[in-house]
Formats: C-alpha cells, sequence, structure tokens
C-alpha cells in the first residue's frame, strides 16, 4: 500500500542524483570542501573528548585532597607543621607531604618535573613492582637512584644502568642511576618525570626539613571533602586546599571542544564553511532556474521541488559529513592526530606521543551534525522555494 | 537506478567508520588492564596532571597552578603560550556581575 509514494520519493531522488551529475563539478568541489571542513572539526571532537576521558579516567586515582601554602598570590613550600594542625581534624586519616619541583635542562631545553617519593610511600602496601615500570623500582633507602619517564629517556638518551646528573642549587652535578623507566604505556602521566627518593630531592633543591611541596590529605568520607576544606581554610587561612573533585573539574574544562582555541577553530571553520555553501547553494545557477521552471510548468508541484533540492542538499551533506568523520577518526586514532599536533604542543619540548582509547562522542557529533548538514540543507531549500513559488514564466524568462 | 549506487556509497562510508571503530576497539582488554595500572601508579604518587605541555608551571599542572592561571600576567590578558590558549578562563570571569556571587570560586578554572 505504502510502495506507491516511496517510490515517487525514490524517484525524486534519482532525478536529484541526476540533476546532481550533470554538475558534477561544483557538487565534487563542494563534497571536497564540506568533508574537509568535518574533518578538520570531527578531529577536533574526537581529539578532546579522548583526552578528557583518559584524563578523568585515570586521574580518578589522585589524591583526595591536597593543600598548598600560598604567599603573596603564589604557591609557596609548606611548613610541615600545617599537617599536625591538619591531622587533628575530625575524618582526616594520613597526611602525607609531596616534595616535587620543576628542573630546566639546559642541554636539551626541556622542563622536565622531578618527584621524591618518601622511604612510607616505597613501603605503602600495592606498592612495587608497578607494572608500568621497566626495569626495578626505587627501594626503600636507596640513594642516588631515579626512575625516568619515556621523554626523559629519549631526551637524554638513557636506558636502565645509565647515569643521569642535574645541577644541584650550588652548581654542582648530581648524579643519578636509571634503576628503572616508566613504560610508554603511561607516558600521558609520566613522560617528564624524574622520580627520585625524597632525601635525594630534598638535596638537590637545598629543600628546608622542615617544609614539603604540598600536603596531600587523606579523608575517610569522600563526602566530607569540601567540608574538611573549609576547617583548613578556618585554621590555615594561608593555604588552598585542592580537591579531588576540582582536579577532575580542571581537566573536564580544559578538554571541552567549547572553550578557548579550539572553539576559535571551531567557529572559525564554521563560518567559512556557511559562507561557502550559502554562496554555493543560494546562488541558483540560470540553468537551475531554468530546470526549476521547466518542472514548474510541465506540472510538478512546489513540495515536490522541495523535496528535490532537499534530496540534493542531504545526499551531498551526508555523503561529505560520513567521509570527513571517518577521516577524522582515523587521523586521531590511527595517526596519532598529526596535524592537530602543531597547535596541541605550542612551545612544549617534551610531548608525550599520542595514544588514546578511541572513543565516540555522540553530543559532539550531533552537534557537529547540526552545524554542517542542517544549514547546508536550509541553504539549498531556500533559494529553491522562492523560485518554485513564482510563477514558471517569470522564472524561465529570468534565468 | 543511481540511488542503488547512493545507498551504496553511504553503506560503504558508515561500514568504514564502523570497521575503523571496531578494529580499534580490539585492544580494549590491553586498554583497559593498563587503565588500572595506570591508575595504581597514579594513586601511589600522587599524580595530580596530565604530562601534556611542560612549557610553563600551570601549563605542566593546569589543576595545582596559581589561582589566576593561565592568565599570569593579569586576568583575561592574551595568553602568550599556544597550549594556554585551549585554556578557558576561569567561570568568575566569563560570567561577570553575578551579584552575591563569589568573584572566584576555587580551582573553578
Amino acid at each position: 500500500m505504502d510502495a506507491q509514494p516511496f517510490a515517487r520519493h525514490l524517484k525524486i531522488l534519482e532525478f536529484a542524483l541526476s540533476s546532481m551529475l550533470r554538475r558534477r563539478v561544483k557538487n565534487a568541489g563542494l563534497i571536497v570542501v564540506f568533508s574537509a571542513v568535518v574533518f578538520l572539526l570531527s578531529s577536533i571532537v574526537f581529539l578532546t573528548g579522548a583526552f578528557r576521558t583518559e584524563a578523568l579516567a585515570t586521574l580518578q586515582a589522585s589524591p583526595q585532597l591536597l593543600v598548598q601554602r600560598t604567599m603573596a598570590g603564589r604557591h609557596a613550600l609548606i611548613p610541615l607543621d600545617y599537617s599536625e594542625v591538619i591531622a587533628q581534624l575530625p575524618g582526616v586519616g594520613t597526611v602525607t607531604p609531596r616534595y616535587w619541583g620543576y628542573y630546566y635542562d639546559i642541554y636539551t631545553g626541556a622542563n622536565y618535573t622531578l618527584l621524591g617519593i618518601t622511604d612510607d610511600g616505597l613501603e605503602a602496601p600495592g606498592s612495587a613492582p608497578l607494572r608500568l615500570v621497566e626495569g626495578a623500582f626505587i627501594a626503600p633507602g636507596q640513594r642516588n637512584v631515579c626512575l625516568i619517564g619515556a621523554g626523559v629517556a629519549r631526551m637524554r638518551g638513557a636506558r636502565v644502568g645509565s647515569i643521569v646528573s642535574l645541577r644541584n642549587t650550588r652548581g654542582w652535578m648530581s648524579e643519578y642511576e636509571v634503576v628503572g623507566l616508566f613504560k610508554s604505556a603511561s607516558q600521558l602521566l609520566t613522560n617528564d618525570l624524574i622520580l627520585l627518593p625524597e632525601a635525594d630531592l630534598k638535596a638537590l633543591f637545598a629543600m628546608p626539613d622542615d617544609q614539603a611541596t604540598d600536603l596531600m590529605i587523606e579523608v575517610y568520607n569522600p563526602l566530607e571533602v569540601d567540608n574538611i576544606s573549609r576547617k583548613i581554610l578556618e585554621r590555615l587561612p594561608d593555604t588552598r586546599p585542592i580537591s579531588h573533585a576540582e582536579i577532575l573539574r580542571t581537566y573536564e574544562t580544559l578538554f571541552n571542544w567549547r572553550g578557548g582555541l579550539l572553539l576559535a577553530m571551531f567557529l572559525g571553520a564554521v563560518a567559512a564553511f556557511m559562507i561557502l555553501a550559502w554562496d554555493k547553494a543560494t546562488g541558483l545557477s540560470a540553468d537551475e532556474r531554468r530546470e526549476i521552471g521547466i518542472l514548474k510548468a510541465i506540472g510538478w508541484e512546489t513540495s515536490d521541488i522541495l523535496e528535490l533540492k532537499f534530496w540534493e542538499g542531504a545526499v551531498l551533506a551526508l555523503v561529505a559529513f560520513l567521509a570527513g568523520v571517518t577521516a577524522g577518526y582515523a587521523h586521531v586514532f590511527y595517526l596519532g592526530a598529526g596535524l592537530l599536533a602543531p597547535i596541541l604542543q605550542g612551545w612544549s619540548t617534551l610531548f608525550p606521543a599520542i595514544d588514546l582509547a578511541p572513543r565516540i562522542e555522540p553530543y559532539g557529533l550531533a552537534v557537529l551534525l547540526l552545524f554542517t548538514v542542517a544549514p547546508y540543507i536550509v541553504a539549498t531549500i531556500v533559494p529553491a522555494w522562492k523560485a518554485a513559488i513564482t510563477d514558471p514564466d517569470r522564472v524561465m524568462r529570468s534565468a | 537506478m543511481k540511488y542503488h549506487i547512493l545507498f551504496g556509497l553511504l553503506a560503504a562510508e558508515l561500514g568504514l567508520f564502523a570497521a575503523l571503530h571496531l578494529h580499534a576497539g580490539t585492544d580494549a582488554e590491553r586498554r583497559t588492564a593498563e587503565l588500572a595500572d595506570t591508575r595504581a601508579l597514579v594513586a601511589k604518587l600522587g599524580l595530580t596532571d596530565l604530562a601534556l605541555w611542560t612549557e610553563a608551571r600551570y601549563t605542566r599542572h593546569p589543576s595545582q597552578a596559581d589561582r589566576f592561571a593561565a592568565f599570569q600576567d593579569f586576568p583575561a590578558a592574551i595568553e602568550h603560550f599556544p597550549a594556554g590558549s585551549i585554556i578557558a578562563p576561569p567561570a568568575a570571569l566569563r560570567m561577570p556581575a553575578l551579584g552575591d556571587a563569589p568573584l572566584l570560586i576555587d580551582g573553578d578554572r
């Protein structure tokens, strides 16, 4: 029963395809440009989505609460006495000082992150052997040894057993034997990392014995983190508590494709595409006007002409959209987002290779579809509608 | 029938996309295992940030940076690092004149 209307739509589609093939150069050009815009935008959507997922998944295990000290509006070393004040608060478990800092390597022009691990941390349950370490982990009580990330190893040409020398605050070189390497699977977190025993790190930076970089607080009930942060601020007003939720929120915002440079790229590309699509689709050629006029004259309804134009727009947009999205997916998850890498890397000397878990962001793709396919179809239909409601004789004459 | 060719083309495109996604998902088991290992490493070392941008403190550790990072010179200054441009300004700076709302929410970047 429904076969006849269905056949009618297919015939209009068939007619649309024939009409498109007659203007094959113009349509092929549009498909190439359309696909390129969708490729760029979908690459951004895939890349930021995968980064965000990766960050949120791995940083789930980050500390529940960190307390920094601020001095003159900047992060300063925190006295270890503060940990006693914090430990007395109800609901607080262990308070562990963290020792870390940055090291600018004049030989390679790279910045490393140096992290000191305490003997208590090394002895904590669930510690060694960590499966993402090649070689050995630092043993409690060991000195002048280090573990390095894949990026540091590449920069320094170091392997297990090599010596890494770092300049201390007195200008002398301190030497550390590489006992282990962080495997490349963890490079999104450890690429620039040099892990040292706490005593070595403090000696290298000449860090006072009674101070740490910040404090890591264990909170028994995760729902109490905000309360405890408030209490810490009341007792120690020069501190800044940073909760686990805030860390995750930072990354949620950081890799939101609606923010910052990505938004600018996104909007720029969409605007350029809109202008092109509007220009191409609205500027009905004389041939197209004549075609509409003839179709009207031989008895086509306005609705048939609109359907014809809808099919023309939809076919072109869908073919190009799918091609662009597929290319974007392959670009990000198979080719390491090579084209976006120079923008992403910025001035970083050490940038990890991008190997992200594949993920399709339905929301991002839906928005992309809405911003590219829908306007294009509208831009195709509107001028055709204008021509179709005009008297066929006038349309053909003006053409 | 040209529409057969069109349907064939659309099906081929969808099929290619699905095949790429399925192929990329074949190492899901490895990735799941790696995720557990990575979390163990994060918990062990107390890590807070991804080691993506090493060019400045506030790009290496965005979650630990000063309150007014990534705009270190003054709020809403034009960023001098490309990576910093990806970080949006704090929510409070994007929504001025919210009455009693605090000027800056801790860590809300």
